[in-house]
C-alpha cells in the first residue's frame, strides 16, 4: 500500500461533486468549540525552537531506570528485526485492509498471527486481534453471555483491577451481574467460586498467572464450570505459556491475554494488542475479523477474511461485537517477534523468566525485613512483603536507579506493605543483586 | 420450486404446520432456492419466547445472511439441531428434514395472518413476474 496523494485538481474535483467549497467545510458540523484552537505550544516559535522545547520536556521523563515492574505489561527485548519488518511501507498500517482480498500479504501474516495464538493457548480458533487484553476479557465475557443465554459472571479478584474496571464499565448498561471471589494464599479460592456457581451463571473468568503472579492449575474449576452449564474464561501471559500448561490443555473455552510482551513496546496505554482464542464449537460467536485460507479456482492457495456474517456490516445491531477492525501492525509485530523466536526459542525465554525470577526470589529473601510470599509457584513475578509501605520505598528506590516494582495497595485494601515484582530476561545477575542491596538500603533509613 | 398443500405461509418465506397447540415451523423451498447454498443455520434456543414476524433464527448462505421470522408467537419447544452439522438439509428438503423449530403457539387466532398453500403460491408467482 503505497502513499499516493491527491492533486489540488482532484480535490476540487471531488469537492465540486459533493457540493462543498473547502476541505475545511466538511468539518462545519463539529461546534467551533468543540475543534482543537491550538496545540498548547507559544506561538510564533521556529521548528527548531519547538523541538528543543518538547525534547526539554520529554527530558523530565525517566528513561535509564533498571525495570522491575510488570502487573500485566513487561519489559522484555525486542530484536531489531521486529521493528525493521513491521515498519516497512507494504505493512505500515493499523488496521485489516479495506479491500482485504486485494492484500494477500496482510492476510497471510494475520493468518499466521492467529496460528501463533491458537498454539501458545492451545485453542482451536484465534480471530485477527482485539484492541488489548482488556477489550479482549470484555469479548470473551459477551461471548458467554451470548452463548449461555445467562447474565451472571463470576470474577476471580486474582484478575488485573485495570480489566475489572473494563469489565464493568463496558457492560454499565447491559443488567450483568458480576460477583468477585477472594484470593486466598495467592490462588484462586474454588469453595468461594463454587458456592456461588449455579444454572444463571454464563462465565468464570481466572487469570494465570494472577495479578499476584500466582501461578495456578484451572483444571478442576474448568470440570466444575461445565458441569452447571457455565463456560470457562482465562487470561493469560502469554510468554508464561512457553513453560505453563495452556488454557487448551485446562479444558478452558475461551482465552484472553495482554499480547505487548510479544514484541511490542512499553508506554502509556498503548497501542497493545488484544488476543482472544476459543475452542471450535463457540467460533460463530467470536468477535471481530477471522483470515481463513481457501484455495481459487485454479486451485492455488488464498487468504479471505471468513465468517463475515458475524460481523456488523452484515448483521447489523445482531453482529457479535462493534468491532469491524483490528490491532493488524501490533498483531504482526506479535508474529515476527514469535517466528523470530521459534518454539524451542519460546520455551527457552520462558524458562529465563522463571530463573531469573526465582534467582531475585532467593537473592530478595535474605534482605532484611523482606519476606518473599511462597504460598503458590509463581512465572516470573512474584510478591515480597516488606517492613513500610511500599509505595514509599518505590521512590525510594527511583532515586537509586530502580523502577523497583507495583505497589499492591494502590489495587488492594490492606496490602500496602506488599511490592509486586517483575523480573524478565532482560535483567542480568548483577542487576538483581544490585537491585536487592539498594532495597536493603532504602528499607534501612 | 414446491409449496406444500397442508401448511400455512408467511410473505418472509417461512411455513408452520399446526398441531393442536403447537406449531413445526422453517422456511420455504423458496427461500431455500433464493439463498443458495446454505452453510450455517443459527437456531431458535428452546426455551426462548418468539414473536410472530419477529426475528427468531438466522441462515447463512454462501450468498447472505438472512434473518428469519418467527410464523406464530410462543415458547420454542425444541429445535432441529441436525442442521447444526448439516445445514444442507434445508435445501435439500426445505418441508421435512429441513425443519428448523416447533413452538407451543401462545395465541392460535395469530393463523389468520398467515397464507394458505394457494394464496402463497400466487404471492410467489407475483413475485417472480
Amino acid at each position: 500500500m503505497n502513499y499516493i496523494p491527491h492533486t489540488e485538481s482532484e480535490i476540487k474535483e471531488m469537492l465540486k461533486v459533493i457540493g462543498v467549497a473547502s476541505v475545511e467545510d466538511l468539518f462545519k458540523h463539529i461546534p467551533g468549540e468543540l475543534r482543537p484552537k491550538s496545540f498548547n505550544i507559544p506561538e510564533g516559535k521556529s521548528e527548531f525552537e519547538v523541538v528543543e522545547y518538547l525534547k526539554l520536556l520529554s527530558r523530565k521523563n525517566a528513561t535509564s531506570l533498571v525495570d522491575f515492574v510488570g502487573g500485566g505489561f513487561y519489559d522484555h527485548y525486542i530484536p531489531s528485526a521486529v521493528d525493521a519488518l513491521a515498519c516497512r511501507s507494504e505493512f505500515y498500517t493499523a488496521y485489516t485492509p479495506y479491500q482485504p482480498e486485494c492484500s494477500q500479504g496482510w492476510l497471510q501474516a494475520i493468518y499466521e498471527y492467529q496460528t501463533v495464538i491458537c498454539e501458545l493457548t492451545g485453542l482451536d480458533v484465534s480471530n485477527a486481534s482485539l484492541y488489548d487484553g482488556g477489550t479482549a476479557l470484555y469479548e470473551a465475557a459477551m461471548m458467554a453471555v451470548r452463548l449461555t443465554g445467562r447474565k451472571k459472571i463470576i470474577v476471580d479478584s486474582g484478575v488485573s483491577l485495570i480489566y475489572r474496571t473494563m469489565l464493568y464499565s463496558y457492560t454499565s448498561n447491559l443488567s450483568i451481574e458480576f460477583v468477585e471471589t477472594p484470593v486466598v494464599h495467592g490462588q484462586s479460592c474454588r469453595e468461594d467460586i463454587y458456592k456461588h456457581l449455579d444454572d444463571h451463571t454464563a462465565a468464570v473468568i481466572v487469570q494465570n498467572p494472577n495479578f499476584f503472579g500466582a501461578v495456578d492449575d484451572f483444571s478442576d474449576i474448568v470440570e466444575r464450570v461445565h458441569k452447571s452449564g457455565a463456560l470457562a474464561i482465562a487470561s493469560v501471559y502469554p510468554v508464561s505459556l512457553g513453560l505453563l500448561k495452556s488454557p487448551g490443555e485446562m479444558g478452558v473455552d475461551i482465552a484472553t491475554g495482554e499480547g505487548q510482551s510479544l514484541g511490542i513496546p512499553l508506554s502509556f496505554g498503548g497501542p497493545y494488542l488484544g488476543f482472544i482464542a476459543v475452542k471450535k464449537e463457540h467460533m460463530r460467536q467470536l468477535p471481530g475479523r477471522i483470515v481463513g485460507v481457501t484455495v481459487d479456482k485454479d486451485n492455488k492457495r488464498g487468504f479471505v477474511l471468513t465468517l463475515q456474517a458475524r460481523e456488523q456490516h452484515i448483521r447489523r445491531e445482531r453482529a457479535t461485537s462493534n468491532i469491524c477492525s483490528n490491532e493488524a501492525l501490533c498483531a504482526l509485530r506479535a508474529l515476527i517477534y514469535t517466528s523470530l523466536l521459534g518454539k524451542s526459542g519460546f520455551q527457552e525465554l520462558a524458562r529465563l523468566n522463571y530463573q531469573k525470577a526465582e534467582f531475585a526470589k532467593t537473592t530478595l529473601d535474605k534482605v532484611s525485613g523482606v519476606k518473599v510470599k511462597r504460598s503458590a509457584p509463581t512465572f516470573n513475578e512474584f510478591t515480597i512483603c516488606l517492613p513500610k509501605n511500599a509505595d514509599e520505598v518505590v521512590y525510594r528506590m527511583i532515586n537509586k536507579g530502580f523502577a523497583c516494582g507495583f505497589p499492591l495497595g494502590r489495587f488492594y485494601k490492606g496490602l500496602d506493605n506488599y511490592l509486586l515484582v517483575a523480573v524478565t530476561e532482560k535483567r542480568t545477575k548483577e542487576e538483581i543483586v544490585q537491585f536487592a542491596n539498594s532495597l536493603e538500603a532504602a528499607l534501612c533509613n | 420450486m414446491t409449496v406444500a398443500d397442508n401448511l400455512l405461509y408467511t410473505k418472509d418465506h417461512e411455513w408452520a404446520k399446526i398441531d393442536g397447540d403447537k406449531a413445526t415451523m422453517g422456511i420455504t423451498d423458496f427461500a431455500q432456492h433464493s439463498l443458495g447454498d446454505i452453510t450455517f443455520i443459527d437456531l431458535p434456543k428452546p426455551g426462548a419466547k418468539v414473536k410472530q414476524s419477529e426475528w427468531c433464527a438466522t441462515v447463512e448462505s454462501v450468498k447472505a445472511a438472512s434473518d428469519i421470522y418467527a410464523p406464530l408467537s410462543g415458547e420454542v419447544l425444541k429445535a432441529n439441531t441436525q442442521l447444526t452439522d448439516h445445514p444442507e438439509l434445508v435445501n435439500k428438503s426445505a418441508y421435512e428434514a429441513g425443519w428448523f423449530a416447533v413452538i407451543k403457539i401462545a395465541d392460535l387466532g395469530e393463523k389468520n395472518k398467515l397464507m394458505n398453500s394457494t394464496q402463497y403460491k400466487e404471492y410467489i408467482q407475483g413475485l417472480s413476474k
